[in-house]
């Protein structure tokens, strides 16, 4: 007895060693793992600094009124964002108002009615569309899916949505295939496996116990999912639907290839355009050092900061869901 | 007590036609969200594969005008350049994900990584490619392979961070618990115990950011750009096969647009058995 509580309180200098010892390296993993976490913020912050400096020329040569003009006069040397910032806009939007609904729809049937044996496949080939490279949908989208486009798809919409007073305006002009309208549903179909796998995993989370209680007091499957599943995961999807658009925004292949490439701004959808992406992905290469080449460095910038709010946004809102989740299990 | 008579049948027929409807759109949803990989699957594989010969894996890119060709230089490209990204994220990815998971509960530090990691996971990576470019092109005044590979690497390293800490996360407590009790000093505890747990889930993670990178164009295109040569010397402009896609497909060569089918194949291929292998690795683990 007194045997043992020498031995626990007097530690021989040979432990003491040993101890010593080891909190040095538990020291070092704690600072050489850190100083690699702290790696990825500092690139964060490199980028964005480096991004400010090589573009704060045509700032503060343009002023802020660079990103709501539509010159891109690379000769004289005059530039503003305005044609590439609406293009991106225009096309992520497109590719939104397309791609929600259809998602929301393979959402529902992956969850609520899919027979069991087929969820898992029907599951991993929606995630595995996610992981086609965008370059593939952007060759797919000129070689294929344009002259269909241009063949069929642009005079029905032009006869008929064409047709509405004042809407019409927006599907007039030549039928190239290419162009925004062309880049929004090249894009609708990259992103939609994205948000549909991410609504997928916000509607299983909902505690079948709620579900099941719908169902008890008679709703129809539509109703639970209205009801119950919607609300219960709203700030889920709209995360979900954010992600999405940060990744509609930021995509460069899948768009360079079919949106046209011209520095116009035009009030029909059928019209070629520019995003912020396709604009750097052309003329970056052969940008001389100067305005354009710091012109080019705002607009990536612009695009940063966009999908920075974004991103956050969506990052914030699937946080919410995930603490929800934490709550109720 | 049979209150069945009290449903206003009407309503029911109606609550039944929206359920039927609402129901059917999913259906159709699901339907047309598949019909679009076969359709992108499928006109690859046939544009692909009749484009596909052995001569791809040893000729290298033809010149502008010149008949025939391969891909070898863009494929030995590609290989070196995804290669040395897996090289650079995983030690930096694995041991950063290690700091999250271990350290990550109360430090300020760590929610900010991960909140700043998350959004790096989708950021425009055409961004990514300008800032390498600033950074390491604009400096030493050439493309190189090695810009490339920053590049990539930048892509690749939110993943695996993002991975590597969620696998570390499933491994059990008391495990953790048990080897402290014994003495073992946090260090070991995290490399012997931790990491050896969740070995399957780290290997997932490098194989998912492997399929992410392999794929990607913009971030190449003006940091290791392209060579029309068979070339391995990564100080040097470099092929790779996203970029000679982009440039391929837009010539006006047929043999370059035939080309430019046969890479796309082969990324898709590469990209999706990728993918394919995670799952597999991580299902073996979760079964296991």
């Amino acid at each position: 007895m007194s045997q043992l509580s020498l031995i626990s309180s007097i530690p021989t200098p040979q432990a003491l060693r040993i101890a010593k010892l080891q909190r040095v390296q538990d020291f070092l993993f704690h600072g050489i793992t850190q100083f690699f976490a702290l790696t990825v913020l500092i690139a964060l912050l490199g980028i964005i600094v480096s991004l400010i400096i090589n573009a704060w020329p045509a700032l503060h040569k343009f002023g802020i009124g660079f990103f709501f003009t539509d010159e891109w006069d690379i000769i004289n040397g005059e530039f503003g964002g305005l044609i590439a910032i609406y293009g991106t806009l225009a096309t992520s939007l497109i590719a939104l108002l397309i791609a929600v609904p259809l998602s929301f729809g393979i959402a529902v049937f992956l969850t609520e009615l899919c027979p069991g044996p087929l969820r898992r496949p029907l599951g991993t080939a929606v995630e595995l569309l996610a992981a086609v490279p965008s370059i593939i949908y952007g060759m797919f989208g000129l070689f294929i899916f344009a002259p269909i486009f241009a063949e069929y798809i642009q005079p029905a919409l032009a006869a008929t949505l064409g047709q509405i007073p004042g809407l019409g305006i927006l599907f007039s002009g030549a039928f190239n295939g290419i162009g925004i309208l062309c880049a929004g549903l090249i894009l609708a179909m990259m992103v939609l496996p994205f948000i549909a796998s991410v609504m997928r995993d916000v509607f299983e989370i909902v505690p079948p116990v709620l579900k099941e209680s719908a169902y008890g007091i008679g709703c129809t499957t539509w109703e639970v999912v209205r009801n119950v599943v919607l609300p219960y995961t709203k700030a889920g999807v709209i995360g979900g639907v954010m992600l999405g658009l940060g990744r509609a925004l930021g995509e460069t292949m899948a768009v360079t290839f079919v949106i046209g490439n011209a520095h116009r701004l035009s009030a029909s959808l059928f019209a070629p355009g520019n995003s912020i992406a396709s604009t750097l992905a052309n003329e970056f290469g052969e940008a001389e050092l100067g305005p354009h080449y710091s012109s080019l460095f705002a607009l990536g910038l612009a695009l940063f900061m966009i999908t920075f709010i974004v991103l956050a946004i969506a990052k914030w809102m699937l946080i919410s869901m995930e603490k929800k989740q934490g709550l109720k299990t | 007590m049979n209150n069945l008579s009290n449903i206003n049948p009407a309503v029911f027929a109606k609550r039944k036609r929206a359920n039927k409807i609402g129901l059917i759109l999913s259906t159709v949803a699901m339907g047309l969200g598949m019909l679009f990989l076969l359709w992108i699957l499928s006109i690859l594989f046939i544009k692909g594969f009749s484009s596909l010969s052995p001569s791809i894996f040893v000729e290298s890119t033809p010149a502008p005008g010149s008949d025939g060709g391969g891909l070898s230089n863009a494929i030995v490209g590609s290989l070196l350049l995804v290669g040395c990204c897996t090289l650079i994220s995983t030690p930096i990815g694995v041991l950063a994900g290690l700091y999250l998971s271990e350290y990550g509960d109360r430090s300020k530090v760590a929610s900010i990584t991960r909140f700043v990691t998350d959004i790096m996971l989708s950021a425009p990576s055409i961004v990514i490619g300008l800032f390498v470019y600033a950074l390491v092109v604009a400096q030493v005044r050439h493309f190189s392979g090695w810009a490339g590979t920053i590049a990539l690497a930048l892509i690749a390293i939110p993943v695996v961070v993002r991975t590597t800490e969620n696998m570390l996360r499933l491994v059990p407590g008391s495990l953790r618990e048990a080897a402290y009790a014994l003495g073992t000093p946090k260090w070991k505890v995290a490399f012997m115990i931790t990491l050896r747990a969740a070995q399957s889930g780290v290997i997932t993670g490098i194989l998912l950011a492997l399929a992410r990178v392999s794929g990607e164009t913009a971030p190449l295109l003006f940091t290791a750009l392209n060579n029309q040569f068979f070339s391995t010397n990564m100080n040097a402009p470099m092929a790779n096969l996203p970029v000679v896609i982009f440039q391929f497909a837009m010539s006006p060569y047929d043999n370059w647009v035939d080309l430019a089918w046969a890479a796309a194949l082969l990324i898709t291929f590469a990209v999706l058995g990728l993918n394919i292998l995670a799952r597999v690795v991580f299902r073996e683990k979760v079964q296991g």
